[in-house]
């Protein structure tokens, strides 16, 4: 009897690791035979053995040196609009969703309510209004203008921020605050540190935002030296998909590392960010 | 002694900030006067065409006209132009009257102060007001513009091009006027045989796909979950680490890989079937295949995200409740039943309605993998799995329908919002919001 139990469980443990090896390698994947295929020589989708014969890192310099794509340009332009959009969104989400949890004033339901509304539109919906504003402010086809949009949009996403501050014990502040601390020093010196994990979710999201979009960037950004990656490697695929698969997995290898590593180290934060948000729904 | 109110609040009436420096704050009234003047150098020559261009939408069409013996080509009225910049100064004068109010208020409230024989606050104690008891208003101030300005405005403007003939072919500017037409784009989506079909094939695919995208993504992250937090299941971070990659890797990247891995013709997965003596699938050109494969590849991206979630609420529930169902001699699968599965669902509902109303409006996977396709012959403009959003976006660029577009997101939009605001008015932090202390 106590044997059959114990073989009973051993079978289960096994049948256990089986599927996680067997979802395991559904997640690698992909990953794996685009990292593959960027150091495959030639330019084919096909290849008949998953590794090839040989390893190479032309495609690599080819994005760099090859006129036609101007990577390097596209780099730069992303790093510079992801880095300012993470930076001023992180500000204004904090900011306001700092007070819309922890103060009570007139009309703050309303606002609440307004922007969790505001946040269903399909955002592209608005696309050729904003489009039309940035005309007439002179904004496109440069990078101001995405940030600008980015980060002003960017509130409307920090519900999970005010639901992190909605968790911290409303005592804290209020023994700052008769200590004579402001309003001002309660936030910067007592709840900037505590919300480090909130922190870094939103800046990673804003980041991997701003970095990725393309529907937007798409349409403000006009001349080929203003591009990013995104926009840059859409139109690769669009163009030479099946006639320069190599170099397309190239660019696209140098686009998910930095943001994948990032995404690995900060795990212990993105996941207290998630959760923190996610039991207040 | 009550005349300085009435005093302050008249001069505020007439000139914005003379109240302020009647009462004696210099420093605010020239703040106040500054705005003033600006907005009505701003304002003055722009604010009677912007109404005649909201209401009239232009009136002289882009012609010929004759010049002394030659033809000189006259630029007409561009009505899209008219109506965002129209709106834009109706936006800026909303703001502007909403400072004027507060300005008489200001000097109202001062003077009633000097009336009852106080002084009034010079600039340094009415900072310090405004930073301590108005600090909320101030720190959103920020926020609420850029919000007013790059969405709200944007949005309103759609919602009143629904209420417009702005289509290709008859009514783009500068070519020729748009004029305002009421309901007739709504009546016709839904009445008009080639658009009401369309319309309601995508709607139903639509709501198949979320359904079934939120279903396997949030069972799937649930299967994960507890498949590695479970007792003899050793390097759990190794395996978490593992399954969170999909998520870390961008969207926009892992898609359009997901596009050439699902290549009928040269892609690795139609290769391995073929390797096995099963025939090529046609993953991404037939209609029904190319479904499913839009769910399998939501299910990669989608799956992290779930998996997450319930790892953290699998830690945050009491071991106790375990043990005392290992005393009663219970069996995993009854204490999966009775303890873990109503306690994730219960901690999860909202978010599953977010995950739905999300999946909705889920353009990237779409978009990306498939762009709608494969075509639909009986469809409008739209392929077969064409999402409502994905149809929108290609009615806006690709076939300038830009009516048409905007009534089908407001219908969109009315039915993620009452979804939206439902589950939030149940969900726990809108009714327990006071209670954390």
């Amino acid at each position: 009897m106590k044997l059959g139990q114990k073989s009973a469980n051993g079978l289960s443990l096994i049948i256990r690791y089986a599927i996680l090896v067997v979802l395991a390698v559904c997640a690698l994947y992909p990953a794996i035979w685009v990292l593959v295929s960027s150091l495959r020589p030639g330019t084919s989708l096909f290849s008949p053995t998953f590794f090839p014969e040989q390893f190479t890192f032309i495609h690599y310099k080819e994005l760099f040196t090859n006129d036609r794509y101007q990577y390097g340009t596209w780099y730069v332009n992303t790093l510079k609009i992801a880095t300012l959009s993470m930076l001023f969104s992180t500000i204004l989400i904090t900011l306001s969703m700092y007070s819309l949890s922890r103060f009570r004033f007139k009309g703050r339901q309303t606002t609440l309510t307004i922007l969790l509304v505001l946040g269903m539109f399909p955002g592209f919906m608005s696309m050729i209004a904003i489009f039309i504003v940035l005309l007439q402010l002179n904004l496109l086809d440069t990078h101001a203008a995405l940030i600008l949009v980015y980060s002003a949009g960017s509130v409307l996403g920090g519900f999970i921020v005010k639901g992190f501050y909605d968790t911290i014990p409303r005592s804290l502040d209020e023994a700052a605050r008769i200590d004579g601390a402001s309003h001002m020093q309660v936030f910067v010196k007592i709840m900037l540190p505590l919300s480090k994990p909130m922190l870094t979710y939103v800046a990673l999201t804003s980041f991997t935002g701003a970095w990725v979009d393309f529907i937007f960037a798409r349409l403000v950004l006009r001349s080929k030296e203003n591009w990013t990656l995104a926009v840059g490697m859409w139109d690769l695929v669009n163009t030479s998909q099946n006639s320069n698969f190599t170099l397309f997995a190239a660019g696209s290898v140098l686009i998910a590392i930095p943001i994948t590593l990032l995404f690995v180290f900060l795990q212990r934060f993105l996941v207290q960010g998630l959760t923190a948000g996610a039991s207040k729904g | 002694m009550n005349r300085h109110r009435g005093i302050a609040a008249i001069l505020s009436v007439l000139v914005m900030g003379l109240g302020q420096l009647y009462n004696r704050q210099i420093v605010k009234g020239l703040l106040y006067m500054a705005v003033y003047a600006a907005a009505w150098i701003y304002l003055i020559p722009q604010l009677g065409t912007a109404i005649w261009g909201v209401v009239t939408l232009g009136e002289k069409t882009q012609g010929f006209q004759k010049v002394g013996k030659v033809m000189v080509r006259v630029e007409g009225d561009h009505s899209i132009y008219l109506l965002i910049s129209g709106l834009i100064t109706l936006f800026v004068f909303a703001v502007f009257l909403i400072l004027y109010i507060l300005n008489i208020r200001d000097a109202y409230w001062t003077g009633k102060r000097r009336d009852q024989g106080e002084q009034p606050a010079g600039f340094k104690q009415s900072w310090a007001h405004l930073t301590d008891k108005k600090f909320p208003y101030l720190m959103l101030s920020l926020p609420a513009v850029g919000v007013l300005f790059f969405t709200i405005m944007p949005i309103i403007f759609m919602i009143m091009l629904a209420f417009t003939n702005y289509a290709s072919p008859n009514h783009i500017p500068p070519k020729s006027l748009v004029d305002w037409v009421g309901f007739e784009t709504f009546t016709n989506l839904l009445t008009l045989k080639t658009w009401s079909g369309t319309f309601f094939g995508v709607l139903t695919w639509t709501v198949i796909w979320a359904i079934i995208a939120t279903v396997t993504t949030y069972f799937g992250g649930m299967l994960v979950a507890l498949l590695v937090e479970s007792k003899s299941i050793r390097f759990k971070k190794m395996w978490r680490t593992i399954f969170i990659l999909p998520y870390a890797i961008p969207q926009l990247i892992s898609l359009l890989v997901m596009r050439n891995l699902f290549n009928g013709q040269f892609g690795p997965i139609n290769q391995y079937l073929s390797y096995f003596g099963l025939g090529k699938l046609p993953w991404l050109t037939d209609p029904l295949w190319a479904k499913v494969t839009v769910i399998l590849v939501n299910m990669w991206v989608g799956i992290p995200v779930s998996m997450v979630l319930i790892m953290g609420i699998l830690t945050a529930i009491p071991k106790d409740l375990y043990e005392a169902a290992d005393v009663d001699g219970a069996s995993g699968l009854q204490k999966f039943r009775i303890i873990t599965l109503p306690f994730v669902l219960f901690s999860t509902a909202p978010i599953l309605i977010m995950q739905f109303a999300g999946n909705i409006n889920n353009f990237n996977v779409i978009f990306l993998l498939t762009n709608g396709d494969p075509v639909n012959g009986n469809y409008q403009y739209a392929g077969s799995t064409d999402l409502l959003v994905t149809w929108l976006y290609k009615l806006t660029l690709n076939n300038s329908q830009f009516n048409m577009s905007a009534a089908i997101g407001i219908i969109i939009f009315i039915i993620i919002a009452t979804l939206s605001i439902w589950s939030y008015r149940r969900s726990k932090s809108y009714k327990e919001e006071d209670m954390i202390q």
